[in-house]
Order: structure tokens, then C-alpha cells, then sequence
């Protein structure tokens, strides 16, 4: 019997790592050291299953361009209109209310949760750091130290005050925002302070957004 | 243009009498495919030939002349004068239609509106409805004005 000679990572049919050995005629005692066994072992052996695909980047949905102005489906900001900026390097849509016009900052979204509209706003005016990436929306880990009991009855009021942004992210957002609400028609802007909903006779695979 | 027909035996000219149907199938009449199924749904027609009872062949300058049964189409008010020819060739046809412009009468009549109308709103982006919505509160709240 000969196995075909093929790197073990490679072959998807052989499970038995053990039977992957590149046959060498005659086997020397020195060159033995994965000798195959006359047995195999009496119980099953688990061995991993090969994973070796490659990620491939999310495809974007051809209908979402920069500028488009899109309808969030879930989340805190459901049925909120935001404008899309860009694609970052998960997959997720970079989006913005923007937040002066109705609350939503600087914000990740899945494009599965949003249906694209026809209307794009310019934004060639905005200026997007690099530093704007996965990592800058990263949720900051809260350290597990041991609390005192001032800790614990200030718990309630750290809620009620709302999550601290930092100044940084503060003038990004406004910077942003002074780019493209630029450049917002009066309805334009508008509209994006409004909410989609759907109503009575409202047949959304019939609707042209 | 409505137009009646005589019957065969009106004798007098004080005494036309009418029929109650005034659409009649006949050559040139424009219909409109009226089956959402069927690939010529929404399209306007001329009849250009029959079949028999329940078929009737139909032309357009945009369509394969084809035969299509007369349940599937609505009968309109226009007329396209062939000169009693039957199966015209595209070019002759395609003159006749614009002889009788067809496709102006059918814009200006009620039910040509009508269903623009209801193309136009299909049609309508996100943004344009919410446009529509904010145009109409606009307009109750200058009717609710005026009736105050």
C-alpha cells in the first residue's frame, strides 16, 4: 500500500493523522520515528479537523455607498435614518446621525440590519482619521477589583449620569458632523430626524426605499 | 370619442336608437392586458385580426404580434382606424396609432391617469414618501384652517 504523498494539512479525506507519512522505500530504523504501527489504537482517536480556509471580507451590498443614507432595523437607534460613511475592517458599516441632527454618533452597524434608501448626502467633506477602526469602538473592560461599599452605592448614580466619551471622540463627532450637515438640504435634514415605521397598508417587499 | 352605433332598424333619422354597449371588439380597438400573469400585463393593444370567439390577435409597436385570449384584456374607448385592414404590417399600424394618438388620448383620459397615478406611488423612494407624508399634513392643516 502507498498513500499518496500530500501534506497532511491538505487532505480533508484521511482523518488518521498518523496515516499522513510521506513513504520512503526502504524505512530506516533511524528515519522510523512516525513509523506506521502495525495497530491502531483501541479506542477512537479525536483528531482536530483542518481549518484552513481563508476569511474573506464581508461583501458589501452594492445598493450602500458613502453618503447613502440608510434605515437602522434594531438596536437602540431603531428606525432612525443614518448616513453611511464607510466600511471598516470587520465587515460593520461605520454610520452617523449625524449626531447633531438626530443623536446617533459615530456608530458601528451590521449592514443586515440596515435597508438601504435611494438618498445619498455628499460627504466628501468629511475627514475620517485613521484611527477610526475596530479597535477605537472596542468596549473599554471594566476591571474586576474588589469593590467597597462607596463603589457599590455609587453603581446607581454612574448609570443614571450615562456612559463617559471622551473629549477626543467629542470633537471627532463634531467635526463630522459640521461636514455633513454642510451639506444637508432643509428637507434633506429633515428627514433624517425622522423615524421609519411601517403602518397599516405598508408592504415592505413591495416598497421602493 | 364615444360612438354609437345604429341599430339595424332605426328608420328615421328622430329616432336613433342606441345601444347600451358602445365598446365593441372590433378591428383597431385598443385593449389593455389586464392579467397580472401574463407578459404583456399593463401594455396597450390593438386588435388586428380574430380567432375565433374568445381570441383575437393583437398588435403594438413595441410587442410580437401575438393572439391573446379576450379575457385577459380590458376594453378601452379608443379606436385606431385601420381602413377594415386586417393584420397591418408594424409600419402601417404604427401610423394609425399615431394618427389617432393613442398614446395622448390614453394620458389625458381617467383611466390612463389613474394608473400613472398608481405607478407614480409604487415608485416612490423612502425619501419621496416622506416628502408626501409632510406635504399632505401641510395641506389638512390649511383645510382645518379654512373650515374652522
Amino acid at each position: 500500500l502507498s498513500f499518496p504523498s500530500h501534506a497532511p494539512s491538505q487532505c480533508a479525506l484521511c482523518c488518521s493523522g498518523s496515516l499522513h507519512q510521506t513513504p520512503t522505500m526502504p524505512q530506516s530504523a533511524a528515519s522510523a520515528a512516525v513509523k506506521r504501527s502495525r495497530f491502531y489504537p483501541a479506542e477512537d482517536v479525536r483528531t482536530p479537523l483542518n481549518r484552513n480556509f481563508t476569511r474573506k471580507p464581508t461583501k458589501l451590498r452594492s445598493t450602500i455607498t458613502p453618503g447613502t443614507v440608510l434605515i437602522v432595523l434594531a438596536g437602540r437607534f431603531r428606525g432612525k435614518r443614518v448616513v453611511f460613511l464607510k466600511q471598516l475592517e470587520s465587515g460593520l458599516l461605520l454610520v452617523t446621525g449625524p449626531f447633531a441632527v438626530n443623536g446617533v454618533p459615530l456608530r458601528r452597524l451590521n449592514q443586515v440590519y440596515a435597508i438601504a434608501t435611494q438618498l445619498k448626502v455628499d460627504v466628501s467633506g468629511v475627514n475620517l482619521p485613521a484611527s477610526v477602526d475596530d479597535t477605537y469602538f472596542k468596549k473599554a473592560k471594566k476591571s474586576k477589583g474588589k469593590k467597597s461599599e462607596e463603589d457599590f452605592m455609587a453603581q446607581g448614580a454612574a448609570a443614571a449620569a450615562g456612559p463617559i466619551v471622551s473629549e477626543e471622540k467629542k470633537t471627532l463627532q463634531k467635526a463630522v458632523d459640521a461636514a455633513i450637515v454642510g451639506a444637508l438640504a432643509a428637507d434633506e435634514k429633515a428627514y433624517l430626524k425622522s423615524l421609519f415605521s411601517l403602518s397599516k397598508n405598508d408592504k415592505p417587499h413591495d416598497m421602493k426605499f | 370619442a364615444k360612438s354609437r352605433r345604429l341599430s339595424l332598424f332605426s328608420c328615421t333619422d328622430s329616432h336613433v336608437v342606441t345601444m347600451p354597449f358602445t365598446r365593441n371588439i372590433e378591428l383597431g380597438r385598443v385593449c389593455l392586458v389586464n392579467l397580472a400573469c401574463d407578459p404583456l400585463y399593463g401594455k396597450l393593444v390593438v386588435i388586428v385580426d380574430f380567432v375565433d370567439m374568445n381570441r383575437v390577435l393583437v398588435d403594438s409597436p413595441n410587442i410580437t404580434r401575438c393572439v391573446i385570449s379576450l379575457r385577459r384584456l380590458a376594453i378601452t374607448s379608443l379606436v385606431v382606424d385601420l381602413q377594415e385592414q386586417r393584420t397591418p404590417d408594424a409600419a402601417t399600424l404604427a401610423a394609425a396609432m399615431k394618427a389617432c394618438d393613442v398614446e395622448g388620448q390614453w394620458a389625458g383620459s381617467a383611466w390612463g391617469k389613474k394608473i400613472a397615478k398608481q405607478a407614480a406611488r409604487k415608485n416612490l423612494s423612502d425619501f419621496d414618501r416622506y416628502k408626501v407624508m409632510v406635504a399632505r399634513v401641510k395641506r389638512s392643516a390649511l383645510i382645518k384652517k379654512a373650515l374652522k
